[in-house]
């Protein structure tokens, strides 16, 4: 038998009932068409001049002229190019390596570029490391096509040209170097083995010059720790493909702890795989306070306040190496749970590791010790990461100086002080009074803004640049498109200002040939790859620890009642690319609320203080405010109720609140770096209900599946292992003439079906074990099918355009039907008080799910029998194609799937003011993928399943006279999954991984009972709750 | 501006112009001339170094730098025999670079004259085949005898056409006149011999409108007939709309298919190149048109007169080709100042249609005339096919698939003619008629 979990969307759903639930579940409007207020009120009717005779003829007339009008075709020009450059083939792609390194997000990816324009990421399935590109990475192509980016650089404010900029900047250094002044330079985390020389080179000519490297969101515990221990200012490195117990404590290595980037190798150890007869997978335990990526994918998620998990890393340790003892008790709960951990880590060994995200060097140096006891494969300290550099400690060292006036003169490159820093208002006053300050800047952001001179820079895929994000593992970054504006590189500059003729370009060329990082292999190859890797190793002399002391510390742990834990959120990171509609678009993979950020609060906690989260009668999300006060700064933030938060925990993102730069649609949210003091995630925090209600745009209550189960199927990795597949995943059956049949049987099946066994069967699978829910096949999606971004008004009313969405579905303990059965039961307001209050329990510590839903393709669809003018239909193929220009918006399809992926054009989302996103300007629709229509308004638009890149793959067959081969097939989705969980691919084609994977055991089709029979298919979740050792 | 012209009701005009052209005798006399010409040349130079010979010669080895009177890569030609010496030109033909390397002053100084770029060697000229070169170079063909003779007729048939125009609206005015005239006076005949000119007065009838009225039947039937005809009428004329069969319009730059695609018989993919390989046949980049325009600076073929298409017409336009592309002509360089040129679409499929060149081009080995019409016959390009969806969606349904060696095709060709049972298979049959393979 099936797991009887019932999955829920939101909290309100486990009422069964809330009118409002069942309204939804029938209706997907919620409201009905208000005629009645328009026609009903007489006294405006009557006064209006225009009686229905003139109205309808105002009507014919306009239609008349309208259809007159559009008789004369416009005139169209074609302007080729002069000289065609070799490499370009209008209507072919073009692809480069290159490199992302923002400063946050640090990737080795491809570039698509069509007639000169990079349209698209991709991941670079060749990298040695970080070659998977994740959403904001995926979404970075836009942010260069931005309307608010800098176009000249610019002095006290006004445009000046690159001639003037030098002249007055060269003057301004050598007269500050005369005199001796000190100039303090703050950059981003390079990573850069070239652009580390060119600062020096920069400094030796200006000896008043030092250099701070400053991240927006630290990780400078994590590195000191490291730095104590092996010597090295880096980050370990993990590979949790080769970890079987992986005990994470408050680190979210799904999301971007470090750096992020582990999510693949995570992912190919939780698919179970026959080992030794029996079929093995990781087994993921998670202390967290914030309800994260990891945590919702952990086989065991124990939510935590902060100081818990500094005491439970103290318990492990001291349990794992029994060396010191004496320490403060857990509560038994926990202690059950800790204790389990350190015996799976004691079994696993070498296999085992842990992780922690705490802002604590004590912290960070006792997960090293760990690590190093167990002698963890999965942890790499021969090569680690260069991707974090930043020191809290000069960067506090260097807001003193200025405020003390010792420093008198800034350049910043890469970052925002002015608006990242959490004592901002003290580095903006002191910023005011330096006698020289330069921003390196690709937006008039805060710094840029308050800036004396501003150096215009390029996007980073206008940019070379060349990059080590880890020990031996090199990265080469090359221009995609000419520089759109008139800006020149940080490192061109400085090269520049130092007296220097040579280009960045020159100085990494040289750089990576005469200092040997190729040895013998060529340039253009590796400049082609985009990544080159040695076998170089850290010179470490010997590890020690000495860690009693802290031990005892931390055992210790303790502060308020309420504590804050700050948190970058998937889609918005540090906030660089907060001017990004796509990214601003994109639901939150926990939340699902795009548009936003805000108080995540437990329902105890949201109970007791008095904060509410209520669904008006469209169905839209509202929150009530808070006020959160922390070290005395104050600010107004709307409030979530998140399961699955620890209780005395509330978390806040970053990336949110900023105004500098930023087109006005994106000014949203609320500015958490101003309780980043100290540069620690975890804050005292005090909580107070705040007056009124903030409007989310959640996709939560939306799209609901009418409330159907078996929806998602999961299983436990024992039975798995031990019952057949008709007992954790039966297909459903149906009776006919008394008998049964499975409902995919031809016996009780209606249609006629079409004969698909000649040519190309296009199928998709989607492992629900592996997908971590990180959103990056969403952008992907959005990229290459041209999908418009409607903004946060139309999402609140469940307008919203993705192709594909992540379901995301928190599971309770119980079924529903259980659930269901103990409300009926309920008799009198005394029982009822206290069975509610039960069943609010279920929702502290959910489980997740994550589910890739786009159109899924039936073979049987519902959708296209109810299409008055066949706008859809069936190909040969297996997709269900729309032909936009037939639809004429009935709704019907949408209305008849059971699956709800159908989008439909409320508005005309291009060249529209109402939406002024991308698409509104010239700039921004120069990402759009020529190989795919942009809809108008009044069609209905739904996934293609890629057609245009599957016709692609033919067509270069037939070009190329060959067979296809299993890989050729590929989906914006499937191509963009770094973590293997969409396979796309020909099921006629028998040794293709799709066709395997459809006849795998735990294949199943979403709602298959209805008969649909899709071509999309979903694996069966499989839990590790390995009881034996529980 | 741009005009469609409607090809239908051209055609007759077309049909008579073609024919009048014909009957003219003005070709006839051009072949006429330049026959006797010819002969006197051969005859008169036979004996001597071979003009013919030597333009033949020239056309193949040397045409390709050189120009008779006109500096191009290399110098004009005209008169270098009598400049150099017959002995050092042998030599510097033969091999030139030798001569350069050997220090001869004056092969040096020709070598700097022209950017320091060396000339081909000839070794397998003879002295003979050079002399008959030179000769050619040196040769001034005697000026034409007819020419003038020439310009008489075609210039009076232009005019013609008014001119009959003018002399009929004359004499159809005289004789409106003299009818008025003639009616005045035998008004005035009759007056004078008492005659009563006045119309009798016959028993009235109903007018026809009235008896049309009364009838019922036959309103009716009008009416039905008139909602018919009105209907077919609107039918007609909201079906062609968008549609731009025919659309022929004035482009920046005068470019001639008929000359490029028919009379010099180039390859269509030659210039449009990325036919063979995108969805795009592209439209050729200027640097495509300089690979052959930096050596044909003037239009030396045939001419149509009546158009206005003559020699110095074309001409002209590959003058606004070298500006376009910042061509100097002199000094034979790019000055880098380059005007890219708008050409007006004239194919212009809808955004939401996908339509891939190299799909129907390279793998079905289809001719562009197929679709595009006969191209090398157009003097203005124009769209030749309706470019509807039915116009596609038929050929779809006619055409075979070219699944000769091509091995994508092998194992669906023979599934899929199994299962139909045919022989070869139809692109229908292969499913070109799905909604998808072509929107999205």
């Amino acid at each position: 038998m099936s797991s009887k979990k019932v999955y829920w969307k939101s909290v309100a759903q486990l009422d069964k009932g809330n009118e409002l639930v069942k309204k939804l579940e029938q209706n997907e409007f919620i409201d009905q068409i208000p005629v009645d207020d328009f026609l009903g009120d007489e006294h405006t009717m009557s006064q209006s001049k225009t009686n229905r005779r003139d109205f309808l003829k105002y009507v014919g007339f306009s239609t008349a002229a309208a259809s007159l009008a559009s008789c004369e075709g416009p005139v169209i020009k074609s302007v080729p190019y002069v000289v065609q450059p070799e490499q370009i083939i209008p209507g072919i792609a073009n692809y480069y390596a290159t490199a992302i390194a923002d400063g946050f997000d640090f990737r080795s990816i491809l570039i698509k570029t069509r007639e000169g324009r990079p349209i698209k990421v991709e991941n670079n399935k060749d990298a040695s490391i970080l070659g998977d590109a994740n959403a904001r990475v995926h979404a970075s192509v836009l942010s260069m096509y931005d309307i608010k980016r800098l176009q000249v650089p610019k002095a006290k404010g006004q445009d000046i040209t690159w001639s003037d900029f030098y002249s007055q900047v060269g003057a301004k250094i050598k007269a500050m170097a005369v005199s001796e002044k000190p100039i303090v330079l703050i950059t981003q985390t390079f990573a850069s083995p070239t652009t580390q020389n060119i600062i020096e080179k920069f400094i030796a000519q200006f000896p008043n010059v030092s250099h701070v490297v400053y991240d927006t969101l630290s990780s400078s515990h994590a590195l000191d720790a490291f730095e104590n221990v092996y010597g090295v200012r880096a980050l370990a490195d993990y590979d949790f493909s080769k970890a079987e117990t992986i005990v994470s404590i408050g680190a979210d290595l799904l999301g971007d702890w470090q750096g992020g980037g582990y999510d693949s190798n995570y992912a190919k150890r939780r698919v179970p795989k026959e080992q030794n007869g029996k079929s093995e997978m990781s087994y993921h335990i998670q202390f967290e306070s914030n309800m994260t990526l990891s945590g919702a994918n952990a086989d065991n998620r124990i939510p935590t306040d902060p100081d818990s998990q500094k005491k439970i890393i103290a318990q492990i340790y001291s349990q794992l190496t029994g060396r010191t003892s004496s320490l403060s008790e857990l509560n038994p709960q926990l202690k059950k749970v800790v204790d389990n951990s350190v015996l799976r880590l004691k079994k696993s060994k070498s296999k085992a590791v842990i992780v922690s995200g705490i802002d604590d060097v004590a912290v960070q140096e006792v997960v090293l010790a760990i690590n190093e006891y167990l002698g963890s494969d999965a942890m790499d300290t021969a090569q680690p990461k260069f991707i974090r550099q930043g020191s809290k400690k000069a960067v506090n060292q260097l807001i003193d100086d200025m405020q003390k006036g010792k420093v008198k003169g800034l350049i910043t490159a890469g970052v925002n002080p002015s608006f990242t820093l959490p004592n901002s208002e003290i580095f903006n006053t002191a910023y005011s009074k330096l006698e020289f300050s330069l921003a390196f800047a690709l937006k008039e952001d805060e710094t840029a803004t308050a800036a004396q001179f501003v150096a215009a820079t390029p996007h980073y895929l206008e940019s070379w640049g060349d990059y080590q994000f880890k020990k031996g593992h090199y990265a080469l970054a090359q221009p995609t498109i000419r520089p759109l504006f008139d800006t020149q590189q940080f490192q061109d500059v400085l090269l520049k200002l130092s007296g220097s003729t040579n280009t960045y370009y020159n100085e990494i060329k040289s750089n990576w040939t005469e200092k040997n990082i190729l040895k013998e292999n060529s340039w253009n190859k590796t400049l082609h790859d985009g990544c080159f890797s040695t076998g170089d190793v850290i010179e470490s002399n010997g590890v020690s620890f000495d860690l009693g002391h802290q031990i005892k510390t931390l055992s210790k742990a303790s502060s308020g009642d309420m504590s804050l834990v700050l948190y970058p959120k998937t889609g918005m990171g540090d906030g660089q690319q907060a001017n990004n509609p796509w990214l601003q678009e994109f639901p939150d993979p926990i939340s699902r609320v795009s548009w936003d950020n805000y108080l995540t609060v437990s329902a105890i906690d949201a109970k007791r203080i008095g904060l509410k989260n209520v669904n008006v009668s469209d169905g839209a999300l509202n929150g009530s405010y808070a006020n959160v006060t922390v070290a005395g700064k104050s600010i107004v933030a709307p409030v979530l109720i998140q399961p699955g938060q620890a209780k005395g925990t509330v978390g806040m993102a970053f990336g949110y609140g900023q105004r500098r730069g930023l087109q006005e649609e994106m000014q949203v949210g609320v500015n958490a770096f101003p309780f980043y003091n100290d540069f620690n995630s975890v804050q005292e925090v005090k909580i107070t209900p705040a007056d009124g209600y903030h409007e989310f745009a959640c996709v939560q209550l939306h799209n609901t599946l009418m409330g159907r189960g078996d929806i998602i199927k999961e299983t436990t990795l024992e039975i798995f292992n031990t019952k057949d597949k008709e007992y954790w995943n039966p297909i459903p059956k149906v009776s006919k003439n008394h008998m049964e049949y499975e409902v995919t049987s031809p016996e009780v099946d209606m249609w006629q079906s079409f004969d698909r066994s000649v040519g190309h069967h296009f199928n998709l699978s989607i492992d629900l074990n592996s997908c971590t829910g990180c959103g990056a096949c969403v952008i992907a999606c959005h990229a290459e099918n041209n999908v418009p971004v409607v903004g946060k008004q139309e999402i609140r009313k469940s307008r919203d355009m993705h192709w594909l969405r992540i379901d995301r579905y928190y599971s309770s303990g119980e079924s529903f039907g259980d659930d269901n059965q103990t409300k009926e039961d309920i008799s009198g307001l005394g029982d009822s008080l206290t069975t509610f209050g039960e069943m609010e329990k279920a929702s502290e510590n959910p489980q997740v799910a994550f589910q890739p839903v786009m159109c899924q393709h039936c073979n049987h669809a519902p959708c296209e029998t109810v299409c008055p003018v066949a706008a859809t239909s069936h190909g040969r193929q297996g997709q269900n194609h729309m032909a936009y220009n037939r639809c004429i918006g009935t709704r019907y399809c949408a209305n008849n799937c059971p699956y709800k992926v159908r989008r439909f054009n409320w508005f005309l989302y291009n060249k529209n003011d109402e939406f002024d996103y991308h698409m509104n300007n010239d700039l921004g629709r120069m990402v759009l993928n020529p190989d795919v229509v942009v809809r108008s308004r009044g069609v209905m638009e739904k996934c293609s399943m890629c057609i245009q890149m599957t016709q692609k793959a033919i067509l270069d067959a037939k070009l190329e006279g060959r067979q296809i081969k299993d890989g050729d097939f590929k989906c914006a989705c499937s191509d963009a999954c770094s973590s293997g969980a969409m396979v796309f691919g020909d099921v006629n084609d028998k040794s293709s991984i799709v066709s395997g994977l459809k006849e795998d055991e735990r294949m199943y089709h979403l709602l298959e009972s209805v008969g649909t029979k899709p071509n999309v298919m979903y694996q069966t979740k499989v839990r590790n709750t390995d009881e034996t050792l529980k | 501006m741009d005009f469609r012209k409607d090809t239908l009701l051209s055609l007759p005009f077309k049909l008579i112009e073609v024919f009048f052209r014909n009957l003219s005798s003005s070709r006839l006399t051009v072949l006429l001339t330049s026959a006797f010409t010819l002969f006197s040349i051969f005859f008169l130079f036979a004996q001597e170094a071979d003009v013919q010979a030597g333009k033949k010669l020239f056309n193949a080895n040397c045409a390709s730098c050189h120009k008779l009177n006109k500096k191009a890569v290399g110098p004009a030609l005209k008169g270098v025999s009598a400049k150099y010496d017959r002995e050092w030109l042998y030599s510097w033909i033969k091999n030139s670079s030798a001569m350069i390397k050997d220090g001869d002053p004056q092969a040096i100084a020709v070598w700097e004259e022209y950017n320091k770029v060396a000339m081909n060697a000839f070794p397998m000229l003879s002295n003979a085949d050079i002399d008959n070169i030179l000769a050619y170079s040196d040769y001034t063909p005697p000026a034409p005898v007819a020419v003038a003779s020439n310009q008489q007729p075609a210039s009076s048939s232009g005019t013609s056409n008014d001119l009959i125009l003018v002399a009929l609206t004359l004499v159809f005015i005289i004789l409106v006149v003299m009818l008025f005239l003639v009616q005045k006076t035998l008004k005035r005949i009759a007056f004078a011999s008492g005659v009563d000119i006045s119309p009798t007065v016959k028993e009235k009838r109903p007018p026809l409108w009235q008896v049309v009225a009364k009838n019922h039947f036959l309103i009716f039937l009008l009416v039905v007939g008139f909602l018919l005809s009105s209907a077919y009428f609107v039918y007609g004329f909201l079906m062609q709309v968008g549609i731009d069969q025919g659309y022929m319009p004035v482009q920046p730059i005068h470019y001639s298919h008929k000359i490029h695609a028919g009379a010099n018989q180039i390859e269509c993919k030659y210039c449009h190149s990325s036919a063979r390989v995108s969805k795009h046949s592209g439209i050729p980049s200027l640097n495509v048109c300089m690979n052959c325009h930096k050596n044909i600076a003037e239009y030396n073929g045939e001419e149509d007169i009546e158009n206005g298409y003559t020699k110095e017409f074309y001409t002209k336009e590959i003058k606004k080709l070298y500006d376009a592309v910042g061509w100097d002509e002199d000094n034979q360089a790019y000055t880098g100042n380059i005007k890219p040129v708008k050409w007006v679409r004239i194919h212009n499929l809808p955004d939401f249609v996908y339509f891939n060149h190299a799909q129907h081009v390279q793998v079905g080995d289809i001719e562009c005339q197929t679709c595009h019409g006969p191209v090398e016959e157009m003097e203005v390009m124009y769209q030749y096919s309706s470019l509807t969806m039915g116009w596609c969606i038929n050929c779809h349904r006619e055409t075979n698939v070219k699944v000769k060696d091509n091995e994508y095709y092998a194992k669906i060709h023979e599934e899929l003619s199994k299962k139909y049972g045919v022989e070869k298979l139809t692109v229908a049959q292969m499913g070109g008629l799905e909604c998808g393979k072509c929107h999205y």
